[in-house]
């Protein structure tokens, strides 16, 4: 009985330690990053684009980069989001039958599992090919689309397997169509993962820096085209920590900081808004 | 079925749009000879003029909307196959110059006099997995238990936020705080101690500890989801008959959620081995498969990561890092296929 007791003990010891790791990494990451960025920052390191030779300790700030962030996940978030609301309706029962519907989930956990960085090859190659050099904005929204798509599908298709059944069979009864009972019925009832899977998705796009790395290049301006060349957040930090000028590496945690706070907001966001919205399904 | 008197007053009015598109157009092509202002008003006009005499009805409506669904579908499973013939298609060049067994079995990778020997950087890629598994497995398995069944509900209210904002953090925000946090301390406590005091803190166990940060919230989310998901009734018919709360767990609780756990972890292995800027950043980038832990390597991710700079300058290298690229998606496919077999025939045997 003893002996039972005491490796009940020891393992809640270790459980309490594991615990402690894995709060303590992110107390850790929060910290450091705050420490380290809010010295370095000031209001027009925030307002203001960079000057010329920014990585050699020029002055200006990174608005650039926040613009160009924003450039590209905006507009891959809203892409990933149109593709996977109507990828994850149309995974009903109602219209596709449910061995096919498993195959698409299978890829799409498939296509949530590659790194990010094959994307970034993908769409590498894809510019190699028609002899675009440099980078642009619109293949950087594109890997970062096709990054956002599974998280925004499964995160929606997850929460659309929960809407109960005999609500659609109700919109039937009353002899709505397949069609508008997917988009005027299922869609509202759903609407808490949807926000979580947009807000997700978001959140990884704006902080991927590996497919962005390979597609948009460097630029010290707002970019004026889809294919003009672009600064990002991600990126300018891994520019700007690689050089040897400490005061330049400073920088690199007001960037690191300014990121790390988007992240935070939209998972404060996320949260208010998916309680708010729940309110309203019918359970 | 529509309500006539609503749908009569906005036909009229957009037929009225309809023809100022069509003057509007011809104003644009005869005036100011603007190709694309006419084309655009023009199909206002034939959108317009057809939806004149086409009536929507909520048949065709229903019919264009799910056809557009399948559109979309179709073309997301598209695109998903056009990645894997771009990345084999891509990596035919390096393989038509080199052979496969060159590839793999050579260590010396150097770009700019053609030689592309992957086999120090796969080595590397394992033992830097391989360690960061070993650290996250038994403390993200551990967490995700006291969550499960020892927390109180307050605690738990405070941690799930964590993992949910640990899941979140950028990957380069990850990378600063080990170039930060943990080069330092290896270079000058960790290393020493084991004795290589050499090492500059850059190496493949820096890498392995920030990696396995990275993937603690993916397992323990994951083995939340499973650990859920057992019956309370089993639960109950364990601990009735005086089996203590770890007893439970070790019997019961982990049989019945094995797969899913196993399914984490494969999923876990997966994200640890593509990852690519956190470790790009503190793995010191040398293509070697270095003497001690604490000694610099490379990555097959953070290869491409290190090394695409130069594509435009060195055709071929371009065709090789799209074979890395290859290798990372086919290794991410056999885990997520692994993981998908396990939970499906787990889901086959354990039917509650």
């Amino acid at each position: 009985m003893n002996r039972r007791n005491l490796e009940e003990k020891l393992f809640l010891g270790l459980m309490l330690a594991s615990v402690f790791i894995v709060m303590g990494s992110l107390i850790l990451i929060v910290t450091v990053i705050v420490l380290n960025g809010v010295p370095s920052l000031s209001i027009e390191i925030l307002t203001q684009t960079s000057e010329g030779s920014f990585y050699l300790g020029a002055g200006g700030g990174f608005l650039n980069a926040i613009v160009g962030s924003l450039l590209l996940a905006l507009p891959a978030t809203g892409l990933a989001f149109l593709a996977g609301i109507a990828i994850a309706l149309y995974l009903q029962k109602d219209f596709l039958r449910s061995s096919i519907a498993n195959f698409i989930r299978l890829c799409l956990d498939i296509m949530w599992g590659i790194p990010s960085v094959v994307y970034g090859v993908f769409c590498l190659t894809i510019m190699i090919a028609i002899g675009m050099t440099g980078g642009s904005l619109l293949f950087g929204i594109i890997a970062l689309t096709l990054l956002e798509i599974p998280i925004i599908t499964r995160s929606i298709d997850e929460s659309i397997k929960m809407v109960p059944i005999g609500l659609k069979e109700s919109a039937y009864s009353l002899g709505s169509t397949k069609f508008e009972t997917a988009a005027k019925v299922v869609r509202k009832q759903a609407m808490p993962g949807i926000i979580a899977g947009v807000l997700l998705g978001f959140g990884r796009g704006i902080g991927d820096a590996a497919s962005i790395l390979l597609t948009v290049g460097d630029s010290n301006y707002f970019p004026s085209s889809i294919s003009d060349q672009t600064a990002a957040l991600p990126t300018m930090i891994l520019n700007l920590v690689s050089m040897p000028d400490q005061v330049v590496q400073n920088k690199a945690y007001a960037v690191a900081f300014v990121l790390l706070v988007i992240v935070l907001l939209i998972s404060i966001i996320t949260r208010y808004l998916t309680k708010k919205s729940s309110k309203h399904i019918i359970k | 079925m529509h309500s006539s008197a609503q749908s009569g007053a906005s036909r009229y009015k957009l037929q009225i749009v309809g023809i100022i598109s069509l003057f509007l157009s011809f104003i644009f092509l005869f005036i100011f000879n603007n190709f694309i202002l006419f084309a655009l008003f023009l199909i206002i006009f034939i959108v317009l003029l057809a939806y004149n005499f086409i009536k929507i009805t909520r048949k065709l409506y229903d019919a264009l909307g799910t056809r557009l669904m399948l559109f979309v579908t179709a073309s997301v499973i598209f695109l998903f196959l056009l990645l894997v013939a771009v990345l084999i298609n891509g990596s035919l060049n390096i393989l038509s110059e080199e052979s496969l067994s060159d590839l793999l079995v050579s260590s010396t990778w150097k770009p700019f006099s053609g030689e592309f020997g992957l086999f120090a950087v796969i080595i590397d890629t394992l033992i830097v997995t391989a360690i960061s598994m070993l650290i996250a497995i038994p403390i993200s398995l551990l967490s995700a238990i006291y969550i499960a069944e020892y927390a109180p509900k307050k605690f738990n209210k405070i941690i799930r936020p964590f993992i949910d904002v640990l899941a979140g953090v950028p990957s380069v925000v990850f990378g600063l705080c080990a170039l930060l946090v943990f080069v330092p301390l290896i270079r000058d406590d960790i290393a020493p101690f084991f004795g290589s005091t050499l090492s500059s803190g850059f190496g493949l166990f820096t890498a392995s500890l920030i990696l396995s940060i990275m993937v603690f919230p993916i397992i323990i989310s994951l083995c939340l989801e499973s650990f859920n998901a057992v019956p309370i009734a089993l639960k109950e018919a364990s601990l009735s008959l005086g089996a203590t709360k770890w007893e439970t767990i070790k019997k019961v609780i982990f049989r019945a959620s094995g797969p899913g756990v196993l399914a984490a972890i494969f999923l876990g292995f997966g994200r640890a081995f593509g990852e690519t800027i956190a470790v790009a950043m503190v793995v010191g980038n040398q293509e070697i498969i270095p003497k001690s832990l604490f000694g610099p390597g490379q990555t097959l991710a953070s290869l491409i990561a290190s090394n695409y700079t130069e594509v435009s300058s060195i055709p071929i290298l371009a065709s090789a890092l799209i074979f890395v690229a290859l290798i990372l998606f086919v290794v991410v496919l056999i885990f997520n296929l692994l993981g998908y077999l396990v939970l499906r025939r787990a889901s086959k045997r354990w039917s509650y």
